[in-house]
This record gives structure tokens, C-alpha cells and sequence, in this order.
């Protein structure tokens, strides 16, 4: 999945997505982050071919959208911005229908597959319920399962954990890492970094409309210095020797020192500010999450609406 | 990219099934409860109509159709369809055909429908092909309807014409079914309106309103002699010639003009529905 240029402008004159440069690998498990307001379920949209570039390109499993839907959308399975449904039927009955409307589903294997589908998101039990019974969850799970369908080359997953419980984030973890095993591409927006650090293995930031960086997530990571993190009550005095020995980045808190160790070994540290008679609580290397990368890449608190 | 024997075993079915998309379109509109108590009350305008006659003993003052249908009970068919086409029928095509695209909007359906992906067009013409469905069967519950009160109410025999001519009870039902034909599809521009507004709007309510004030107007604008001049472009204008049919030799030209000018507005509002839906963002 390839996205060149690709630029939304509302009516109002709003940009809402800026000049998108996407490259999705076949195969990867595709973390597209971003902060509410940020362009990401525009972006999607444009993907998918519900709403038109204003500008830009993109190209799914190597052909162009929206021109090519007919050839393409059959083979990607997608959830856009939460699940919608006839809350009138059942959860059988929605799934029947949209795989009706594709034209290159087999009418023979429909209930079958909508039998493996709701197994799959586990709402077997719950397949003859109308969905107007559901609970959000259940919902969520179903949008899921109408991905599931068919056997998909690419899911275009728009914040598939929203609305579940910590077992159902688990399982449509579970579900991810084993779709993405048999091959199949994952490209999913979510606001849980959590979720990135653990399935993914690209990650992209956007932020305001504009794609700031793009890459996997092991290259992502390595880029965080772990920090060094003294915990004490000497505050003054532990901030003193650590600068002596050049650490950079110095930062004060109540409790703790804190800043970039450089290159020196650890034990140095510890040993110095003993000699210094700093009384030490607590002493050690804190690796910086995804989310304080994420934080640096965007200026602003994660969930931090515009 | 790797696919698994599955996959590939699954796309060796080259086929490709349009019907399941026109089937499920009409699943969806008749499947529903509003649309089934909708037909219960078309169903029951005969009932209505044939036991007032019944009550009032031998017609009463009633003229037309209705004075003759206490001398034989095929009439309740056309008096029936006849008094239904002014307000009853155009209401629930207005429901119907409001309800189409802006429905699946609001429910956000309509994503999960173009990504499936259903085409946009094809989309269109099943929701249109429904409601041209939808048409034909809420006249003939109608006509259903009329048939059965009408023979366990009244006496039944040979037709007499308008035009003063007997023809056999085969004949004359035959001719009610021509009528039931030809009012649906006088029904069929102002879908074709409906399914327009509708594809304007994410809120069904203001389709069937905006669809039904439309309808109002034009009739409004039917009924004001002064404006003679446009009547003839008017939906309505024609819609009475269903009766023309129960003439001897049927009086074809009326009824053409007003299947012409049924497909002139369905036409032209099809091709605004399907410019309207094929460039809009759906949100």
C-alpha cells in the first residue's frame, strides 16, 4: 500500500491531510498513530476510496484507488471509524448482507463463512441476537468479523480495540498477530501506543494532517537513549556530580535526577555519587516508551484533542 | 505478498453474482416492520371502503367507481387504487425511497456497503430496482386486497365499461391488474425524486420530508388553473388515466403521456442521484 502526496482539503479550507507520503510493506503489521483531529480516519477514508483526494495518489496491493476498487476491495477487509449496523438484525443477518453486495463472494459459502467469521470474534453465541442488543464490544467485534469474512491480502483496521474490554484488546491482539502470521498486510490506526509496542512492526506518526516520521518500530525504538534515573533526597548535590561527569539533558524532579548518561558505564555514576555522599533510594537505566517518542515526534500529550 | 491454498482456492470462483445485492436491497426494505405495517394499512383502504358501502346500503350517493361497486365488487379494486393514488400511496413511496441512501448514512452503513464493496452505481440501481419493487407490490396488496372484500362482500359478474360496453369478469379483472400495473408506474417519478433528496442527506427524516413537500407543491401547483400552461410537465397531471383503461377500445393516449412523463422524471432524477452519489464523500 502506497500513498503519494496525498492531500485533503474540506470545503471550509481546512487541510486536513497534507501531502501523505504512506509506504505500507506487504506483510507488516502497520501502526498508524496519531492524536484525535490528526487526519488519521481521513486518511483511511481516502484509502479505501469512500472520500476523493483532493490531491495524491494511492496504490493498493499495487493497483490505483479509487479507480480499481471493483479489483481491490474485495481482497482488503476494513473497519472505518467504528462499527456501524442495522440495528434490526441480527449479527448474522448484517454480515450476510455486506458480503452480499461484493460481487465475487460465493453466495454457496456465505453462511458458512459468516458461521467462521462470528467464531473467530467469538459471537457465535450471540450470532441470532439483533444488533441493537450488542454492546459496543460486541459491535466492535462484529465489524471485525465482517473483515474477516473472506480470506483478506490487507485489513484496514480504523481503532479496532475501541470500545473492548481488556480480554476482548487481547484476543483481537491474538487475532492480529495470527492473520499477520499467515501472511496477511495489517495496516491499523489505534491511540493505545501499548498496542504498536506489542504487534507492530512499522510504526507511522501524524500529526495535524502531516505524516512526521515513518518507520519500523524496532528503528523507532532504538532511537529512545535510555536515561539514567537517580532517586534521592540530595537532590542539589546528586544533580551536581552527575554534571561533572557530563551527563547531559539534566532534569529535576521532587524525587529524582534524571538525564542522558552519554557513553560512561553505569557503575561510574553510582560510584561518584557515593564518594559524593548522596544517599541513594533508588539508581537505574529507564528505557523511554513509544509514548515518549511519540510525544517528542508530535509536541503533545497523546490523546490531546485539537 | 504470500496466500495461503485457501485464498487461492477461494478466487478460482470467477463468477460473479449480481443478484444477492438486488435480494438483499429488497430483504432490507420488506424485511422491515415499518415497511410491513405500511402495507397492512394499504391493505386495509378496501376493508375500509368496502364495509362503509356495505353499511350505507346500495352506494349511497357515492358516483364513480364507488357508486358501482355495491352492484359488483371488482370495482372495489379500481375505487380502492383510485382513492389510494392521491395521498396513501405516494406517502409510503415518500417513506420508502427518503428512508434508501439517507438511511444507510445515518447508520453508517453506506461505508460498510461501498467498501464491501457494493460500486456506488450498482448500489444506486439495486435501491432503485427495490423501490420500483416496492411500488408495484404496495399496489397490488392494494389490489389483493380489493379483490377478496370485494367477492365475499358484493355480488360479482360481467363488467360494465365506461364507455358502455360489457366485457366478461376475466376481462375486467385482467383490466383491474392493467390498472395496478399502470399506477405503479405512475409511482415511479416520484421515487426517482425521493431517491435524489435521498442521496443528498445523511438524515432520512429530511428526505421523506423534503420528498414529501415536493410532492405537496406539485400538486398544489396541479391544481391551480392559471398555471395551465406548465400542468402538462407536472408528475401528477396524468395520473388519473389508469381509468381510460377501462374503456373499449382503451384510450391509449393519456396513458402514454403519462408513462412518458413518469420516465422523464425518474430519468432525470436517477442521473442527479447518480452524479449526487457517485462524487460525495461519505463520511
Amino acid at each position: 500500500m502506497v500513498t503519494r502526496g496525498l492531500t485533503k482539503r474540506f470545503r471550509g479550507g481546512q487541510v486536513a491531510v497534507d501531502a501523505v507520503d504512506l509506504e505500507v510493506p506487504a506483510g507488516s503489521v502497520f501502526g498508524f498513530l496519531g492524536p484525535n483531529g490528526s487526519g488519521k480516519t481521513t486518511t483511511i477514508r481516502m484509502l479505501l476510496g469512500l472520500i476523493a483526494p483532493t490531491s495524491g495518489e494511492v496504490e493498493l496491493l499495487g493497483e490505483p484507488m479509487p479507480k480499481s476498487f471493483l479489483k481491490v476491495l474485495p481482497r482488503v477487509g476494513a473497519l472505518v471509524e467504528g462499527p456501524a449496523f442495522y440495528p434490526f438484525w441480527t449479527g448474522q443477518a448484517n454480515l450476510l448482507r455486506f458480503d452480499a453486495a461484493d460481487r465475487t463472494a460465493d453466495p454457496r459459502t456465505r453462511k458458512a463463512r459468516a458461521g467462521e467469521a462470528l467464531e473467530r470474534v467469538g459471537l457465535s453465541n450471540a450470532a441470532g441476537k439483533k444488533v441493537r442488543a450488542y454492546s459496543l464490544g460486541m459491535r466492535q467485534r462484529l465489524a471485525i468479523a465482517v473483515a474477516l469474512m473472506r480470506r483478506r491480502e490487507l485489513l484496514v483496521l480504523d481503532e479496532p480495540t475501541n470500545g473492548l474490554d481488556p480480554q476482548g484488546t487481547r484476543e483481537v491482539r491474538h487475532l492480529i498477530r495470527d492473520l499477520a502470521s499467515d501472511g496477511t498486510t495489517v495496516f491499523t490506526s489505534t491511540h493505545l501506543l501499548a498496542e504498536v509496542e506489542q504487534v507492530c512492526t512499522h510504526a507511522a506518526v501524524m500529526s495535524r494532517g502531516k505524516l512526521v516520521r515513518q518507520s519500523t518500530v524496532a528503528d523507532l525504538r532504538a532511537e529512545l537513549r535510555p536515561r539514567l534515573v537517580v532517586r534521592t533526597p540530595d537532590l542539589a548535590q546528586a544533580a551536581e556530580t552527575l554534571q561533572s561527569l557530563g551527563v547531559a539533558d539534566l532534569r529535576t524532579t521532587a524525587e529524582t535526577v534524571e538525564g542522558d548518561p552519554g557513553e560512561l558505564p553505569i557503575e561510574k555514576f553510582a560510584a561518584a555519587l557515593v564518594a559524593a555522599d548522596v544517599r541513594i533510594h533508588g539508581f537505574g537505566l529507564e528505557r523511554p516508551s513509544l509514548e515518549d517518542a511519540f510525544v517528542a515526534l508530535t509536541g503533545e500529550g497523546f490523546d490531546v484533542a485539537e | 505478498m504470500s496466500l495461503s491454498s485457501a485464498a487461492t482456492v477461494e478466487r478460482v470462483d470467477t463468477r460473479r453474482h449480481h443478484l444477492p445485492l438486488f435480494r438483499s436491497e429488497l430483504h432490507l426494505i420488506f424485511g422491515r416492520a415499518r415497511t410491513q405495517i405500511g402495507l397492512g394499512v394499504l391493505a386495509a383502504v378496501p376493508v375500509l371502503i368496502g364495509i362503509a358501502i356495505k353499511i350505507s346500503g346500495n352506494g349511497g350517493g357515492a358516483e364513480g367507481f364507488l357508486a358501482q361497486v355495491a352492484g359488483n365488487g371488482l370495482f372495489l379494486i379500481v375505487a380502492s387504487l383510485g382513492l389510494s393514488l392521491p395521498f396513501f400511496l405516494p406517502t409510503a413511496v415518500t417513506v420508502i425511497s427518503g428512508e434508501s441512501l439517507a438511511g444507510e448514512a445515518s447508520l453508517g452503513t453506506l461505508r460498510s456497503m461501498l467498501t464491501a464493496p457494493a460500486g456506488r452505481s450498482r448500489l444506486l440501481a439495486a435501491k432503485m430496482t427495490a423501490l420500483a419493487v416496492f411500488c408495484l407490490v404496495a399496489t397490488m396488496t392494494i389490489w389483493i386486497s380489493g379483490l377478496i372484500v370485494g367477492f365475499v362482500l358484493f355480488p360479482v359478474g360481467d363488467v360494465l365499461l365506461l364507455s358502455g360496453t360489457t366485457v366478461s369478469l376475466g376481462e375486467g379483472l385482467l383490466r383491474a391488474l392493467g390498472i395496478a400495473v399502470l399506477i405503479s408506474a405512475s409511482l415511479l417519478g416520484l421515487a426517482g425524486i425521493g431517491l435524489f433528496v435521498s442521496s443528498l442527506t445523511s438524515t432520512p427524516l429530511a428526505a421523506m420530508a423534503a420528498t414529501f413537500i415536493t410532492f405537496i407543491i406539485l400538486g398544489i401547483m396541479t391544481a391551480i388553473p392559471q398555471l395551465h400552461a406548465i400542468h402538462p410537465w407536472l408528475l401528477m397531471y396524468r395520473w388519473q388515466s389508469f381509468a381510460d383503461l377501462l374503456r373499449d377500445p382503451p384510450y391509449w393516449h393519456d396513458i402514454g403521456l403519462n408513462l412518458l412523463l413518469q420516465a422523464g422524471y425518474l430519468a432525470v432524477f436517477y442521473a442527479a442521484a447518480w452524479a449526487r452519489i457517485t462524487s460525495r464523500d461519505i463520511t
